[in-house]
C-alpha cells in the first residue's frame, strides 16, 4: 500500500479497497517501526492523524473531491501548525506550541489530507545536511552513516523511506532540491510567490520558498495543487491564477528546448554524477527535445551573494526570539540586556549564530554598501543570466548537486565546503525561478538528482518535463534497501 | 556674544486608521494591556505584514497638502534594535525613500510675521507597544496594544529659530492633520508627540552640535525645553565647555532637561529594505484623486469665512484655528441665519463657558444646531440678547432646548405694542419729574437721559420687553 501514488492511493480510498484510517494505521506503524533509526519526525501526531483519517473517510463518502482527501502527509516543522509543537530544528522552540496554522497547513487541512506529523530539518532551516537540529541529525534511509542533504532532510527521509505518502518542504537555497537529490524523490521549489509564506517560519525572506517533496513529478503536481495560490496575508504571494497541474502532464515533448549551462559542469562536478545526467538528458533527446548549449556566466557568483543576502536577512528575521513573549528563555536573568544575551546564546546553535554574526556584519553601518547592497546588484545580473537563456530555451537541466549524500560529520567542520554543496540550487533561489530535482541513474548505489530549471510560474512545464522522464525510466521508484 | 538658536522638530502623528499599519487589529485607545494586539502584533514566528492601504492615503494626503514631492515608489525598510516593547525585534519604517518628501508650511507668528519653514520628508512607520515599569514589582510590564498602530513621522528642515517659531510650527502641523482628517491630534494620549532638535551658533555661522529633546507632550513643554536647553547649550559653551550631541529628556517636574544616550551609545539599527513587504508604487491617478479630494484647508477656510460671512480678520483665524471650532460654527451659523450674532456667541459665551468648565468642544453640552436654534430666537425677536444669555446657561446646564426653556421660564419677548404701550404708560406717569427735565434737555443730552425710561421698562416687564418697540414708543410719546 506504501509504494502507491497518490492517484493510486486516491482512486482505493474511492473505490472502498481500504479506508484513510486504515492507510494512516499503516503508515504510523511505519513510522513507529523506523523513525527511531531515521530520526526524519520531530513530533508524530498519532492521535490526532487517526481522527483526521476518521473525517477524511466520512468526507470521502461525502463525495469529497480533493485528491489528497486521506492522504497521510508530514509537514516540515518549520511550518506553524496549531496547538502542535513546532520547533523549527531549534532549542529555542523546543516548547513553542504554534497559536495559528501556516497557510500551507489549513489548506492540506482543507484538502482533507492527514498529518502525520512535523519532520525534522536543520535548525531555522540552515544548513544542507539535517546535521544542524537541535533533534539530532537525520539518517539516509539509502545508507544509515550518510547525510540526507538539507535542510529539509526529514521530509526526504520521510519519502524516500516511505514513512509518509509526500512532504512538504522550504527551499531557500536549495533545501528542497538538495535533500531530493540526496534521498532519490522528487522535489519542487516553486516561484517565488507561488506558495505563501504566511506561518512559515522566516530564515531569508526574499528566498524562502516552501514546496513540495514525494516520490513521483504526478503526486508533486497533486501536492503544488494544494499549497499553490494568492494569499492576501503574504504581501510577496503572487496573483497569477493557478494552473490545473495534473492536466497537462503527459504532454509532448517534441521540440522542447533544453538548455544545458556549461557553468554547471566540469569543476567540482563528480565525473560519475556527470554520466548520469548525461545518460537522463540522452532519454530526453530519445524524446524529442533539443540541447542547447548554453552559458550562465554568474553562476559563481551565486553562492557568495547568497551568503550575504540570506544571513543578513535571517540575522534581523531572528531577532523576534528574545525571550521576552515566546520560545526558550534563560533562568534566572539578572537584567534586560542577560536576558536577551543568555536566550539567544543557550536558545540558538552553532550554524544560526555563525549566520546571524555574518548577517549582521554585512547590514552594519559602512558595510552595508559593500555587501548588501552589492549582493542585490549582483542578484539581478543573475536574474538576467537566467532571462537571457530562456529566451533560447525552455528548461533549464544540470545536476541538483555536485556529489551524492555525503557521510555525517564530513563537511561538519567546514561550512564553505559544505555552502558550496547547494553551488547549483541557489542561483535559482536568487532569480526566484522554479526548480526541480529527480532521480536519475545512482552513482555507488546512492541517488542522484537531475535539476530542472523554468522560467517563472512555468511550474505545469517543469512538472510535464519530470513526469514524462519518469514515465520511460523507473530511476524514480527504486526504493532503499530494507524500507520497501 | 549673541547666540542664535536652530531649531528642527521630527513629529509623530499617529494615523487615524481603523486598524494597525501591517495587521487587521484595532488601534483604539484604552482597551486593557494586550487585547489589541493579534499574531502579525506579537512577532510571532511566521507571521507577515500587509500594508494598510488606508495609512497610505492619510500619509499622500498630507504630502499633497504641504506640496512636498510624493515618491512615487517608496520603501518600507527594517529598523532593527531589541527591546522589550519592539516585539519583531525591528520597527518597521521607511529610510531612502519616504513615501512623503521635500514640502513647505507657512507659520505666522504673534507679530504678524510669516515665515516657510521647510519639511525635509514625511514617512511611515509603525509604533511600538509600551513597557510599564510601574506595578511590577521591580519587573517592566509590556503592553503591546500600540504595536503597529501607524505614524506619519514628519521632519523639518532646521528652520526654526526660536522657541515661538517651533511652537508656531508645530501647531501648524497639528492644525493641518486634524484638518485633513488623518489625525485626531490628542497630545494627552500621545496621537500627536514632537521631538526637537536644538543647537545654538553664532549668528551666521555653522550648525552647532544638536541634542535632541524628548518627552515633549505638549506645546507649553516643546517651548519651556527649547528655551531651557538653549540657555544650557550658551551657558556651556561661554563657560568653555563643548556642546555633546545626545539625546536628552524633558523633565517637567523639575524643568530641566538631562541626558538619556549619547551618540556613541547609540544604535546600529542596520536599516535595510524590508522583503516581506513590496515597494508602494503610487501611479499619477490615486494623487490626482487624493487632491482633489482634499478637504478645505485652515488658509482657505479663514479667507472664505472673512469673504463669505463678512467676518473680521481675528474672528476668521480664530474660527478656523481648529476644524471642529469652525465645524461648529458653520453649522451654528446655518441654523441660525445670521454669521456674525453665530461668530460673537461661539467666541465669546461658549467659548468661555467651555474654558471655564475644562470641556473639549466635542464635549460641548450645547451642540451646535441648538446653539444656531437659539440664536434664531433672537434674530426673529422671540427673545433678546439679554435674555438669551439665560437662555444659554440653562441649555449649558442641561435644562432642554432654546424653545423648551423660554416657554418653561415664560421668556418669550413682549413684542404687543398695546402692552409695552401701557408699560410705557405707567413708567412715564411715575416719574413726572424726568418727563419735565428731558423735555427741558439739551438734544445732545436726551439719548442718555432716554437710557433711564427703557431701564424702567425693561425692569416693570422682566426684561421681557423687546427693546427696539420700548425705545421707539417712548422717543415717540416724550417728544408728543
Amino acid at each position: 500500500m506504501y509504494n502507491k501514488t497518490i492517484s493510486e492511493l486516491a482512486r482505493g480510498l474511492r473505490a472502498g479497497d481500504f479506508s484513510s484510517v486504515e492507510l494512516t494505521r499503516t503508515y504510523l506503524k511505519r513510522v513507529s517501526s523506523f523513525n527511531s533509526g531515521l530520526n526524519s519526525f520531530v513530533t508524530v501526531c498519532e492521535e490526532q492523524a487517526l481522527q483526521e483519517a476518521e473525517l477524511a473517510d466520512q468526507r470521502l463518502k461525502g463525495g469529497h473531491t480533493s485528491l489528497l482527501a486521506g492522504i497521510p502527509i508530514a509537514h516540515k516543522d518549520i511550518f506553524c501548525t496549531q496547538g502542535i509543537k513546532t520547533s523549527c530544528g531549534s532549542k529555542m522552540l523546543d516548547k513553542f506550541v504554534a497559536p495559528y496554522d501556516a497557510h500551507v497547513v489549513s489548506q492540506f487541512k482543507q484538502a482533507g489530507a492527514v498529518m502525520l506529523g512535523k519532520t525534522n530539518m536543520d535548525e531555522f532551516a540552515m544548513g544542507s545536511s539535517n546535521e544542524n537540529s537541535f533533534y539530532g541529525p537525520v539518517r539516509n534511509p539509502w545508507k544509515e552513516s550518510a547525510v540526507p542533504g538539507g535542510s529539509s532532510g526529514g521530509s526526504a527521509a520521510a519519502v524516500a523511506a516511505r514513512l509518509c505518502v509526500a512532504a512538504t518542504g522550504t527551499d531557500t537555497g536549495g533545501s528542497i532540491r538538495q535533500p531530493a537529490s540526496f534521498c532519490g524523490i522528487t522535489g519542487l521549489k516553486p516561484t517565488y510567490g507561488r506558495v505563501s509564506r504566511y506561518g512559515m517560519i522566516a530564515f531569508a525572506s526574499s528566498l524562502d520558498q516552501g514546496g513540495p517533496m514525494a516520490r513521483t513529478a504526478e503526486d508533486a503536481a497533486a501536492m503544488l495543487q494544494v499549497m499553490a495560490g494568492f494569499d492576501g496575508r503574504d504581501s510577496t504571494s503572487a496573483e497569477a491564477a493557478v494552473p490545473d497541474y495534473s492536466a497537462t502532464l503527459g504532454d509532448d515533448l517534441r521540440g522542447l528546448r533544453i538548455g544545458v549551462p556549461k557553468e554547471y559542469f566540469g569543476g567540482g562536478l563528480d565525473a560519475n554524477i556527470e554520466a548520469s545526467i548525461q545518460l537522463a538528458l540522452n532519454e530526453y533527446v530519445s524524446m524529442g527535445a533539443e540541447l542547447v548549449d548554453i552559458s550562465l556566466p554568474n553562476t559563481h557568483l551565486g553562492v557568495p551573494t547568497y551568503y550575504v543576502v540570506a544571513p543578513a536577512e535571517c540575522s534581523s528575521n531572528l531577532s523576534r526570539f528574545d525571550g521576552v513573549r515566546f520560545g526558550h528563555r534563560c533562568s534566572e536573568p539578572k537584567d534586560l540586556e542577560d536576558l536577551y544575551k543568555r536566550s539567544r546564546g543557550e536558545g540558538f546553535g552553532a550554524e544560526v549564530k555563525r549566520r546571524i554574526m555574518i548577517g549582521t556584519y554585512a547590514l552594519s553601518a559602512g558595510y552595508y554598501d559593500a555587501y548588501y547592497l552589492k549582493a542585490q546588484k549582483i542578484r539581478h545580473l543573475i536574474s538576467d543570466d537566467f532571462r537571457a537563456a530562456f529566451n533560447q530555451v525552455d528548461v533549464i537541466m544540470g545536476p541538483t548537486a555536485p556529489s551524492t549524500a555525503f557521510g555525517i560529520g564530513e563537511k561538519a567542520d567546514d561550512p564553505v565546503t559544505m555552502y558550496l554543496s547547494d553551488i547549483y540550487t541557489i542561483a535559482v533561489n536568487l532569480a526566484g525561478l522554479p526548480g526541480m530535482s529527480i532521480p536519475v541513474q545512482p552513482v555507488g548505489g546512492m541517488p542522484v538528482g537531475l535539476q530542472l530549471i523554468g522560467n517563472y510560474f512555468e511550474e505545469a512545464k517543469l512538472l510535464n518535463v519530470a513526469h514524462r522522464l519518469q514515465q520511460e525510466t523507473d530511476w524514480h521508484s527504486a526504493s532503499p534497501a530494507g524500507f520497501e | 556674544m549673541q547666540w542664535e538658536t536652530v531649531i528642527g522638530l521630527e513629529i509623530h502623528a499617529q494615523l487615524a486608521t481603523k486598524s494597525k499599519i501591517f495587521s487587521g487589529a484595532s488601534t483604539a485607545f484604552g482597551s486593557a494591556p494586550n487585547t489589541q494586539a493579534c499574531n502579525v502584533d506579537l512577532g510571532m514566528p511566521g507571521v507577515l505584514p500587509v500594508l494598510n492601504r488606508e495609512a497610505v492615503r492619510m500619509a499622500v494626503t498630507f504630502g499633497v497638502a504641504i506640496n512636498a514631492e510624493i515618491g512615487e515608489r517608496s520603501v518600507f525598510a527594517r529598523k532593527n534594535y531589541f527591546y522589550p516593547d519592539l516585539p519583531k525585534g525591528y520597527q518597521i519604517s521607511q529610510f531612502e525613500l519616504p513615501i512623503v518628501g521635500k514640502g513647505e508650511v507657512e507659520i505666522e507668528l504673534d507679530d504678524g510675521v510669516r515665515r516657510t519653514i521647510g519639511v525635509t520628508r514625511a514617512h511611515l512607520e509603525e509604533d511600538a507597544g509600551k513597557s510599564l515599569h510601574e506595578d511590577f514589582h521591580g519587573m517592566t510590564g509590556v503592553d503591546l496594544n500600540r504595536a503597529g498602530t501607524p505614524l506619519l513621522e514628519i521632519v523639518s528642515e532646521p528652520d526654526m529659530r526660536s522657541a515661538k517659531e517651533a511652537v508656531a510650527y508645530a501647531k501648524k502641523i497639528h492644525q493641518l492633520v486634524q484638518y485633513l482628517g488623518i489625525c485626531d491630534g490628542n497630545m494627552q494620549e500621545g496621537s500627536f508627540r514632537c521631538d526637537a532638535n536644538v543647537s545654538v551658533r553664532p549668528f551666521g555661522g555653522p550648525l552647532g552640535t544638536r541634542a535632541e529633546l524628548k518627552n515633549l507632550n505638549s506645546f507649553r513643554f516643546l517651548e519651556r525645553a527649547i528655551n531651557i536647553e538653549v540657555e544650557r547649550q550658551i551657558d556651556l559653551i561661554e563657560a568653555g565647555g563643548e556642546v555633546v550631541q545626545e539625546t536628552r529628556l524633558y523633565d517637567a517636574d523639575k524643568d530641566e532637561t538631562r541626558s538619556m544616550r549619547s551618540k556613541e551609545e547609540a544604535n546600529d539599527y542596520r536599516y535595510f529594505p524590508d522583503p516581506d513587504l513590496l515597494p508602494v508604487e503610487l501611479d499619477a491617478d490615486l494623487i490626482e484623486s487624493i487632491r482633489a479630494a482634499m478637504p478645505e484647508l485652515p488658509e482657505a477656510k479663514r479667507k472664505r469665512f472673512s469673504e463669505a460671512y463678512g467676518l473680521s480678520e481675528y474672528d476668521a483665524v480664530f474660527l478656523t484655528s481648529g476644524k471642529d471650532l469652525a465645524d461648529y460654527f458653520e453649522q451654528a451659523a446655518k441654523v441660525a441665519g445670521d454669521a456674525k450674532l453665530t461668530a460673537n456667541w461661539v467666541m465669546g459665551e461658549l467659548s468661555g463657558s467651555l474654558n471655564k468648565a475644562g470641556l473639549g468642544l466635542a464635549e460641548s453640552p450645547v451642540s451646535a444646531e441648538a446653539l444656531g436654534q437659539m440664536l434664531l430666537r433672537i434674530v426673529d425677536n422671540t427673545i433678546s440678547g439679554k435674555i438669551a444669555k439665560q437662555v444659554f446657561e440653562a441649555m449649558l446646564a442641561g435644562e432642554g432646548g432654546a424653545d423648551q426653556i423660554i416657554e418653561a421660564k415664560g421668556l418669550k419677548q413682549i413684542t404687543d405694542t398695546g402692552a409695552i404701550e401701557r408699560v410705557v404708560d405707567e413708567v412715564l406717569a411715575a416719574n413726572v419729574d424726568q418727563v419735565e427735565n428731558y423735555r427741558n434737555a439739551d438734544e445732545k443730552k436726551r439719548p442718555k437721559m432716554l437710557g433711564f425710561f427703557v431701564g424702567q421698562v425693561m425692569k416693570q416687564s422682566k426684561g421681557k420687553a423687546n427693546p427696539q418697540q420700548v425705545n421707539e414708543l417712548l422717543l415717540k410719546k416724550l417728544s408728543a
